[in-house]
């Protein structure tokens, strides 16, 4: 029998018909869907048993307790904390994304050696004990050399035990060339200690105040701590407290308050001494404050009544003479005003006269330490670690002047002038810092003048970062010895700013470590053993999680079981009229000088007639502005009138953007004696003529792409201005033009 | 290859006009069986029966790979010595998800130690309780992940027995095989052991219709409220126009169940 076509064509018709009436088609089709939901790459959520860690935020200075929430061994959501003194349950966008930065791309995985050039991003993977016996290496050669002293510290904070670990470290090793990141906190510090005879942190009861005069700060847009103070702030609306904004831009802050006052920028402390003007003028002040606890007052009189008269200061801040004085009378007749400042989120020390003249208006009220007031909140002593005995090496090196000039004689009460470094490293042929450690900081993009920072970090032979996250200045460094991110570490964790009442919290572990990193605690103290002798004399610890527990003692198990403490030692917050200066009183004026200090206004760079604009940055909560990177999903938040693509948008007046020709939307070159960058133009009614506003946080290089190389970063285009008291940054803006592109 | 057809057309120009030629092709197709019952028909039917044997029998068994579980797990043993019978081991937790197969550290409460002579218990013992590795059972019943199933709402909310589902698998002696569906990477037991999608027990075959059998049943008075304007005015006009005539679906039925929209259940 031959097959034909036929034969053929009526096999495969049949075969088609069978096909039909068996389940395959059926079946095949139904597969085949949920083939395509078992992708690899289609995410699927783990299941398992939930639990919960309770840890603090570290993220910012805010210290949020917070609650992780995991399934199995991964943490799936990061919460606040309820009954948390700090938050009480609420937490911010960068708080809930801190995921990202856990699992995210931009970890350092593993030691990293640059091989390439620096900054060329080529790295060999080593050891922890390669990357320690480095570091041990170059630390222990200097110091033979007799160059202990040309080895530097940049840290995050100086308060806690890591901190103080690095600090006891360069002790024993002999280098006092400690220097923590600049903030509001220096001048606030020093404020305290002329005024209240404390070197401390101011607490602000905002939860009993009703009335807030905020020069500039930044209450709902990252000030102090953030969470708290957005919960206070909605606690004023619904307790007609009242919020005046003062601030040459509308930033959140000022739309929400219940007013907003445009000053000029930079005349903020002017208006705060023209409003004591009023206040002393009009008798407003609280004279059971002024007679009984306080010295000084007649200096400060004289001053603002001399100098000081609401037209003077009307023509100085552009503000309206009955503006003024309504403000005063407003302020004084509050039953707890709280006047404060720290301009955007405070991330600028600031002008020292700024801060008394503000923090004086406190006092003429009278609102120091009671309800709804201001105090001085010391540190909860707990760290009391045998003194260093340093060896002859150390103690030679100890006694050379700090390359920062700080506690030198013109600025005896600075601790820390990181500002002044880069010009300290690149004044000399050959770098006066032969080494330097980074830790919890990324002063390649947080100071002002970055292009000077990068260029002097350039000139040191040897850098090392313990970042966790490839960030700026790891990416410039010699060697990164990877710290766990926050979520995968302990570590005590001090009162945040502004806080009335002192508490300690503890950081812990939410996850085991995902990657080879290792505690920057228990790495300083490797390398203090591996250095010998009095250096390892100093660290009797056998790791970090023993010389947390031992330092912190009894509060180990509060801690353990509550995730933070309150200071039992703690003064009582209301009636306590006790100062720690030499009258026992608040001083408006320092004995030591004799008089108030002479109020002089900070002069920004630049020549007005080449640079007819004032620059000023603007912070919000949608990006970190700090060492941390904001994480993808706030980078999702930020507005299409502040980031569009890679572009920046500077926010001006239309009135200027008028008189400059540049229409909504147009590219410009934004041009400081510091830098120049490429930006587009947003008209933006609430911003003063003449100012032009660029957000903080963006137009980093390094971090993922959801970051990286959007925008530009405003510290390429300001450099630090000295403030004259106490040598600190104290630039409020640059003065700028804005050329069509 | 040619055909008989072929031919014909190859013949026939040459035969032009003559009919006996034609005739005789005819014929001849005939003789070669192009009618019914002839070779044509039976390739027919050649192919009719062996894509329906390639359908039915041969294509499932290729669609499933046979895989064994790491250890041979004796249910019914196990059950007689635990007290709490199936929630012995499958709990909920305290906040009411459900546990599903156990984590090892249950199973260490009892077997940290080898207890008896099973060679199953000492390869537990040694390949996983010594090791401290989690056993990677291989669950019959793993749904996918794009639907939401809540335990507690049918064991604690409708009260239903684990075997509705699951069958008697408490009182399996050994595990049986598992076949893993080498498109979509699930247990066959979710489609069932009949290709066709026939099942005896309710417990055979667990596919949404499956699910949707016993809600339907469940609520079929019941409707959701959720309804567009357009499906309310419908409503309104028939049942003024059409007394006693059901309205149709409003947009929150969904066609298996009735009742409820996709993501109910869809993620």
């Amino acid at each position: 029998m031959k097959i034909g076509r036929r034969s053929f064509l009526s096999f495969l018709i049949g075969g088609a018909a069978g096909t039909a009436l068996s389940p395959m088609p059926l079946k095949l089709t139904d597969d085949s869907a949920i083939w395509t939901q078992m992708w690899p790459w289609t995410p699927v959520p783990e299941d398992g048993e939930i639990s919960h860690v309770n840890s603090t935020c570290t993220l910012c200075p805010g210290h949020c307790g917070i609650t992780v929430c995991k399934i199995n061994d991964r943490a799936i959501k990061i919460e606040g904390m309820k009954g948390h003194p700090v938050n009480d349950g609420g937490i911010c966008l960068l708080g809930v994304s801190g995921l990202q930065l856990l699992y995210g791309p931009t970890r350092v995985q593993t030691p990293l050696k640059r091989v390439g050039a620096r900054g060329s991003g080529r790295w060999e993977k080593i050891s922890w004990e390669a990357a320690v016996s480095e570091v041990v290496k170059q630390l222990g050669d200097l110091r033979a050399e007799g160059k202990s002293h040309s080895v530097g510290l940049i840290t995050g904070s100086d308060r806690g035990t890591v901190p103080q670990l690095f600090a006891r470290f360069m002790t024993a090793y002999g280098s006092n060339n400690v220097m923590r990141t600049p903030s509001m906190r220096d001048s606030y510090e020093l404020t305290l200690q002329r005024m209240h005879g404390t070197r401390a942190l101011p607490g602000f009861d905002f939860e009993n105040a009703d009335f807030i005069l905020s020069f500039g700060s930044g209450i709902i847009d990252g000030w102090g701590s953030p969470v708290r103070m957005f919960k206070a702030f909605s606690g004023w609306r619904s307790n007609h407290g009242k919020v005046v904004q003062i601030e040459p831009r509308l930033s959140r802050t000022a739309a929400k308050s219940d007013r907003w006052i445009p000053v000029k920028p930079g005349t903020e402390g002017v208006l705060a001494l023209g409003l004591a003007h009023v206040i002393i003028k009009e008798a407003l002040y609280s004279s059971d404050f002024i007679d009984n606890y306080s010295v000084g007052f007649e200096d400060l009189q004289r001053l603002v009544l001399d100098k000081y008269s609401p037209d003077n200061v009307a023509a100085i801040t552009a503000i309206d003479q009955k503006d003024i004085v309504t403000l005063a009378r407003d302020f004084a007749a509050a039953s707890k005003p709280l006047a404060i400042c720290g301009r955007g989120r405070g991330s600028v020390s600031g002008s020292l006269d700024e801060f008394m003249a503000v923090h004086a208006l406190n006092a003429l009220v009278g609102n120091i330490n009671k309800k709804g007031g201001v105090r001085a909140v010391s540190e909860i002593d707990y760290i009391n670690w045998p003194e260093v005995q340093m060896d002859a090496v150390a103690a030679a090196g100890m006694q050379h002047e700090r390359l920062d000039g700080a506690g030198s004689k013109n600025h005896p009460d600075t601790r820390s002038l990181l500002n002044r470094l880069p010009a300290a490293i690149s004044s000399k042929e050959e770098s006066s810092l032969q080494a330097l450690l980074v830790t919890g900081a990324n002063p390649l993009y947080t100071m002002p003048g970055s292009t000077a920072v990068k260029k002097a970090m350039a000139g040191i032979p040897f850098v090392v970062s313990f970042s966790s996250y490839m960030d700026e200045t790891a990416q410039n460094a010699d060697l990164i010895l990877p710290n766990h991110t926050y979520l995968e570490r302990f570590e005590d964790v001090p009162t945040p700013f502004g806080l009335q009442q002192p508490v300690t919290s503890l950081a812990r572990p939410a996850v085991e470590p995902q990657f080879n990193t290792q505690h920057v605690g228990d790495v300083v103290i490797r390398i203090a053993k591996a250095l010998g002798g009095s250096i390892a004399g100093a660290f009797p610890w056998e790791g970090y999680q023993t010389c947390l527990k031992e330092t912190l003692g009894n509060k180990w198990e509060t801690l353990m079981t509550k995730g933070f403490r309150l200071d039992d030692n703690d003064r009582a917050f209301a009636g306590q009229m006790t100062f720690d200066t030499p009258s026992g009183k608040f001083e408006f004026a320092n004995k030591e000088t004799g008089r108030m200090p002479q109020f002089s206004p900070i002069k920004i760079e630049g020549d007005e007639k080449l640079y007819p604009l004032v620059l000023v940055p603007y912070d919000s909560f949608r990006l970190a502005g700090g060492y941390i990177g904001t994480p993808p999903f706030a980078v999702k938040t930020v507005e299409d009138t502040v980031l569009k693509g890679k572009d920046v948008f500077v926010e001006l007046n239309p009135e200027t953007a008028r008189a400059l020709r540049l229409r909504e939307g147009q590219h410009a070159i934004l041009s400081t004696p510091r830098g120049q960058a490429k930006v587009k133009v947003h008209w933006f009614d609430g911003i003063r003529p003449g100012v032009v506003a660029l957000p903080r946080g963006l137009g980093h290089t390094a971090y993922d792409k959801y970051l990286a190389e959007k925008g530009v970063n405003f510290n390429e285009l300001i450099g630090p201005v000295e403030d004259p008291g106490t040598g600190c940054d104290a630039a409020w803006g640059i003065m700028a033009k804005l050329s069509k592109a | 290859m040619s055909t008989s057809d072929d031919n014909a057309k190859q013949i026939s120009p040459e035969a032009a006009g003559d009919d006996a030629a034609a005739s005789s092709s005819e014929i001849k197709n005939k003789e070669q069986g192009n009618g019914f019952g002839g070779p044509v028909t039976l390739f027919f039917i050649l192919g009719f029966a062996v894509s329906l044997i390639l359908g039915w029998v041969i294509a499932p068994e290729m669609l499933y790979s046979q895989k064994k579980q790491p250890i041979d797990y004796n249910h019914a043993l196990h059950v007689a010595e635990v007290g709490d019978g199936c929630e012995s081991c499958h709990f909920f937790r305290a906040d009411g998800t459900f546990s599903g197969v156990p984590k090892l550290e249950l199973c260490v409460d009892c077997h940290e130690e080898v207890q008896g002579e099973d060679p199953n218990e000492i390869k537990f013992v040694e390949e996983y309780v010594v090791k401290e590795r989690e056993v990677p059972w291989l669950i019959y019943s793993k749904q996918p992940d794009c639907v939401f199933f809540s335990h507690a709402a049918h064991i604690k909310g409708a009260q239903m027995d684990c075997v509705t589902c699951h069958g008697h698998i408490g009182e399996s002696e050994t595990s049986r095989v598992y076949e893993e569906n080498r498109i979509t990477g699930y247990s066959r037991d979710i489609w069932g052991k009949n290709i066709a999608g026939f099942k005896k027990n309710s417990w055979d075959r667990m596919k949404m219709d499956d699910c949707a059998e016993c809600h339907q049943k469940e609520f079929t008075v019941q409707r959701t409220d959720v309804k567009t304007p357009i499906n309310r005015l419908l409503d309104n006009f028939i049942a003024v126009s059409f007394p006693g005539m059901e309205a149709p679906a409003g947009i929150g039925d969904s066609v298996q169940t009735q009742r409820d929209a996709c993501f109910v259940c869809h993620k």
